[in-house]
């Protein structure tokens, strides 16, 4: 099985992909969505992607309505900044927070949940010093932003290690 | 009541996302800089799906929906190609 | 206008009040990228029209194709899957691409690259 598929998660979630986008449970959807897994399976083992373990999966939860929560608030406090540009500028900066993830992947959900979330931008990270640059909308209080990513760390480095 | 509302409601939001490509063209325009105006393309590729998705839901029309998964798929390959091209001068190193 | 005037009356509020604060954000993101001055200070605007409006206006549509009952509504949750997943990517690389731009041509205001730790070994 392993030969054949050798990343199961990804093969079912082409698969799954696959038949939402045809909308058809046919016997034709479900071969194709099957042999298109198992090519990109193949296709991805050539790319070498760093595989990481899931140890606390039911902390992911929690985590996802915080981040959800989170990234409704900075929604709105981003919103009342653009409105308010005119007469009150951005105040904007850059800052640094070292990090100490190790998993290549905790770190790229680190990297796309800081992006997507208005208000705070990843911009840089240095692989030997750990340092991780960014940039926010609001620089009201530094130590908030570099707490709001510790916590964000603590939380992914107990999902993924 | 409800036909007059829903027209209007969604013809509201189409011209309210119309301003938004024409802040995203005027960014284009402007400039300064070339990533300035790449970011902008990103977002009028957004909105323009975004766009399609409410003429989606007045003429419940499928092909719109697949249209704008296609927009964001062009999107977002023409976006990182350019970046790409930004950083180092050539797409494919 | 024929197959809206199906929808009850709760159902067309949701629609209409999901789909005007969907677009009132989008056109709030856009406008960011008008007022705010500085590239990357810009670089927050799209993120709203990303994650609040792309949202917005897909509840919308899965609320009134769902009331409805004409199809399915899984294209849109694809549409917000991919649209969440792949919109950080590009954001993160054009930050990067413009701060290598900066750093190359010396701007003022633009964090220095970190300095290589001097080795210690001799």
């Amino acid at each position: 099985m392993r030969t054949w598929f050798p990343y199961p998660l990804l093969s079912i979630a082409l698969l799954v992909m696959w038949l939402l986008l045809n909308q058809s449970l046919a016997p034709g959807s479900i071969l194709v969505g099957l042999f298109l897994g198992m090519v990109l399976g193949w296709v991805t083992l050539k790319l070498h992607p760093a595989r990481s373990r899931l140890h606390r999966v039911s902390r992911a939860a929690g985590f996802a309505l915080q981040v959800i929560a989170d990234i409704i608030r900075s929604n709105i406090a981003v919103a009342t900044i653009i409105l308010r540009a005119r007469r009150v500028p951005a105040n904007a900066g850059f800052l640094t927070v070292g990090l100490d993830l190790e998993d290549e992947n905790a770190l790229a959900l680190l990297a796309c949940i800081m992006t997507a979330t208005p208000g705070t931008a990843w911009l840089e990270y240095d692989r030997r010093q750990k340092i991780l640059l960014f940039h926010v909308l609001d620089m009201q209080n530094e130590e908030l932003w570099r707490g709001t990513v510790k916590r964000y760390e603590a939380a992914l480095k107990e999902i993924f290690q | 009541m409800t036909e007059l509302a829903i027209t209007w409601s969604v013809l509201l939001s189409q011209v309210m996302l119309g301003l938004a490509m024409a802040c995203a063209l005027y960014r284009i325009a402007r400039g300064p800089r070339a990533q300035d105006r790449i970011l902008a393309l990103d977002t009028l590729y957004i909105n323009a799906m975004l766009m399609l998705l409410s003429f989606g839901i007045r003429s419940a029309n499928t092909i719109y929906f697949e249209t704008a998964l296609i927009i964001a798929l062009i999107g977002l390959v023409s976006s990182i190609a350019f970046a790409k091209f930004l950083m180092r001068g050539e797409v494919i190193e | 206008m024929s197959h809206l005037t199906d929808l009850p009356a709760w159902a067309a509020l949701g629609v209409c009040g999901l789909l005007l604060l969907g677009a009132a954000t989008t056109l709030i993101g856009s406008l960011g990228l008008l007022r705010l001055t500085d590239f990357y200070e810009r670089l927050h605007a799209p993120t709203i029209a990303t994650s609040g409006g792309t949202i917005l206006i897909c509840l919308a549509s899965m609320l009134c194709f769902a009331v409805l009952q004409s199809r399915w509504i899984f294209h849109e949750v694809l549409i917000i899957l991919f649209v969440t997943v792949t919109t950080p990517v590009t954001l993160m690389l054009l930050g990067q691409a413009a701060l290598y731009r900066d750093r190359f041509e010396e701007r003022q205001g633009v964090p220095r690259k970190p300095k290589p730790e001097r080795e210690n070994s001799p």
